[in-house]
């Protein structure tokens, strides 16, 4: 590990005269730009959110049908958070963990939506062979920690996963997801005290939908706007907009120019939205149908790049076919989820312990 | 041989651990300039450097939940809580993350980490510096628990628990940090040097996990103790005139049933010592345990003796430790049993 930049090195130099203005006393991450992306990566962000839309529409299927038991949080409308910042990460160097409405996440990371699914429906081949559920889903193979079903608990151990980074000097940044209602937990201020206080390369991810569980960000935080929750660490914050796979990517450019330049780590708001309830047994008696109605009129995610790839001169057509493959994907997926076996029951004891008792 | 005490003996299993792999970190509060407030890991930082032993913000949930994500990561972590009563803001991260990590993600992650923490009274701490919290761990499966009770074991079960690859609480019993004691609480504590469990050897060996010791062997009763209590269950036993098989457990998970047994099956009679309050002690699962394999066997039911159940006194705290009348008295009944 490098010696760790202290917060002291930050500060204007000695002798400086007038103090300048509480917003500009120390260097900040530049306003991002919204990312020029080309025509081949237009269309992969809109596979990639649509892959998660069907995906969820078809998990709500499933757990409506009883396939899937317990819990399941669908992330459809965030979709342009996980894609846009996904996009702009080095497989297989990077680190990624998050918490319970972690589908998304796994699928922008390339991971096989028939495991995923299959994890949803408690078997044997799901990626945590059956016994994580839709809360608890990890990959190896792709740097993804999970998967969290404590809410802002992921929060401390992306923390550990950025010193993991930093002291074996391998380059990689973690990314840690935590919505609204996370951000108010207290061990996400330890973690932001200890990520400033020894230069950790990470990126807080706060996914601010809104709502946490049924509680308006305006009836539980004192401080809504959440990209200025680390003012008291010297962490600085972007607010980005989530709706836009563009801009989230664009955002995600200059956080990592940040933390690549050892300036420590930095925070992203995504303002976003779910349409559907926190899990899904939900009423919704929180907010109006037009709200929803109108946030999927105005601010759609793949809606919004339609328009994008229309101005690159991607045919309709084109679209037509993608959204033909992604069903057959994600239909494959659900088949495979509902006809693979369950675990044998000897699996019950597996894995308590590296060792046994 | 040198001779060390416990807090030499476990500085000495860091400085070996240190020595052999890149992977293992120190960190904890005061630990590193300081040398932590018992001066267990006193020198290593200015040996090892502030990378690999260093101080954290006070923010237990914080020190632990980052230790779960290094050793998610490859390190291998050794995190101090300065108290083990300052563990609950932390007990979150322990229970939901480290000891499940490994089963929820299908064994594709687990936490090899170990959490050190001195546990117990007799210093006069009061509530929040004294208490015996094993049992809050022992039931929560995926955690190991060890706790030794001298110089010799505290060394060679630490560096089991540190190349261990679950997650360990290693309780150490501060009262007998700097030596043994004669079992009653009143009195001063002898020196480590003279016991030859402070015979520790400089480099690297281990006490394997599971592993019970016999610390006295007897044929009319079982006394089961670990940590602090094994020096009361000494002077308990010569007090009571019964000739009595001590075990130290050394660690509570995973447990050495075999050997408790093996030794209740002969013996017949059964005492548990611990100074954690009575009910839903660790206790009361030894005493389940051994009923279950030892019904035909026993004698007599079998006794607990433990801290009373009220939270931790500081007026009262050498009637609430258990010392060596309460346990000579409860041999004394049940070879009347």
């Amino acid at each position: 590990m490098a010696k760790p930049a202290s917060s002291r090195s930050r500060k204007p130099a000695a002798g400086t005269a007038a103090p300048a203005p509480a917003d500009h006393n120390r260097e900040r991450p530049a306003d991002p730009k919204p990312y020029q992306a080309s025509k081949e990566e237009l269309l992969e962000f809109y596979k990639q959110m649509l892959l998660i839309r069907r995906f969820e529409e078809r998990a709500g299927q499933l757990y409506g049908l009883g396939l899937i038991g317990g819990f399941c949080h669908l992330y459809i409308g965030q979709e342009a958070v996980a894609v846009g910042i996904q996009s702009a990460l080095t497989p297989g160097k990077d680190s990624v963990i998050t918490g319970y409405r972690d589908h998304g996440h796994m699928l922008a990371y390339g991971i096989d939506p028939k495991v995923i699914m299959a994890e949803l429906t408690g078997r044997e081949a799901g990626i945590s062979r059956g016994k994580g559920g839709s809360m608890h889903m990890f990959s190896v193979e792709h740097k993804f920690y999970g998967g969290h079903g404590i809410v802002g608990a992921q929060v401390s151990l992306g923390t550990g996963l950025a010193f993991g980074h930093k002291y074996s000097e391998d380059g990689g940044v973690c990314v840690a997801y935590f919505g609204d209602g996370a951000a108010n937990q207290g061990q996400v201020y330890e973690s932001f005290n200890m990520a400033a206080l020894w230069g950790l390369p990470i990126i807080y991810v706060i996914e601010n939908n809104q709502y946490a569980m049924g509680t308006s960000v305006h009836r539980s935080s004192s401080e809504d706007r959440f990209y200025l929750r680390g003012e008291s660490f010297r962490i600085p914050g972007i607010q980005v907009d989530g709706m836009d796979v563009l801009a989230c990517r664009g955002a995600t450019e200059e956080a990592l120019a940040w933390i690549h330049a050892g300036k420590g780590p930095i925070i992203l708001e995504m303002k976003t939205y779910r349409y559907r309830g926190h899990s899904m047994s939900d009423p919704a008696k929180y907010r109006s149908r037009d709200e929803v109605q109108t946030m999927r009129e105005t601010s759609d995610p793949i809606e919004g790049i339609k328009k994008a790839l229309a101005d690159a001169g991607i045919k309709e057509d084109e679209l037509k076919s993608i959204d033909a493959e992604i069903r057959k994907v994600v239909s494959e997926a659900a088949d495979f989820a509902e006809t693979s076996p369950e675990p044998v029951a000897g699996e019950l004891y597996t894995d308590v312990l590296v060792e046994q008792y | 041989m040198p001779t060390m005490n416990m807090i030499q003996a476990i500085n000495s299993a860091l400085d070996v651990m240190l020595e052999r792999d890149p992977d293992v970190l120190l960190f904890g509060e005061d630990i590193g300039y300081f040398g932590g407030v018992f001066r267990v890991t006193d020198g290593l930082q200015a040996k090892y450097g502030k990378n690999r032993c260093f101080d954290t913000p006070i923010a237990e949930g914080g020190i632990i939940g980052a230790a779960i994500g290094m050793g998610a990561y490859g390190l291998r972590p050794v995190a101090e809580i300065q108290f083990v009563d300052y563990i609950l803001p932390a007990y979150d991260q322990l229970v939901s993350e480290a000891a499940r990590l490994r089963y929820r993600s299908g064994g594709e992650f687990w936490a090899p980490i170990t959490v050190r923490s001195p546990y117990g009274g007799g210093i006069f701490g009061g509530q929040t510096h004294s208490q015996s919290p094993e049992a809050l761990f022992a039931h929560v499966v995926g955690l190991k628990t060890v706790i030794p009770s001298n110089p010799y074991d505290a060394k060679g079960l630490l560096i089991s628990c540190i190349e261990d690859d679950d997650p360990v609480i290693f309780m150490e019993p501060k009262r007998i940090y700097n030596g043994p004691f004669n079992g009653k609480h009143d009195e001063a504590l002898k020196n480590w040097a003279g016991d030859p469990s402070a015979d520790v050897p400089e480099g690297h060996y281990t006490v394997p996990l599971g592993k019970a010791a016999i610390a006295r062997e007897g044929k009319d009763a079982t006394v089961l103790a670990y940590g602090t209590m094994v020096h009361v269950a000494k002077a308990g036993i010569e007090d009571s005139g019964v000739d009595a098989e001590l075990i130290d457990l050394r660690s509570i998970v995973p447990l050495d049933i075999e050997t408790i047994v093996a030794s209740v099956a002969k013996t017949g009679r059964c005492v548990i010592l611990h100074e954690a309050t009575r009910f839903a002690g660790f206790g009361g699962e030894l005493s389940a345990l051994i009923q279950e394999r030892c019904f035909w066997a026993l004698k007599a039911p079998i006794a607990r003796v433990a801290g009373w159940d009220t939270p931790y006194p500081h007026a009262f705290e050498l009637d609430y430790l258990p010392g060596p009348g309460r346990l000579a008295a409860a041999l004394v009944k049940v070879m009347e049993d």
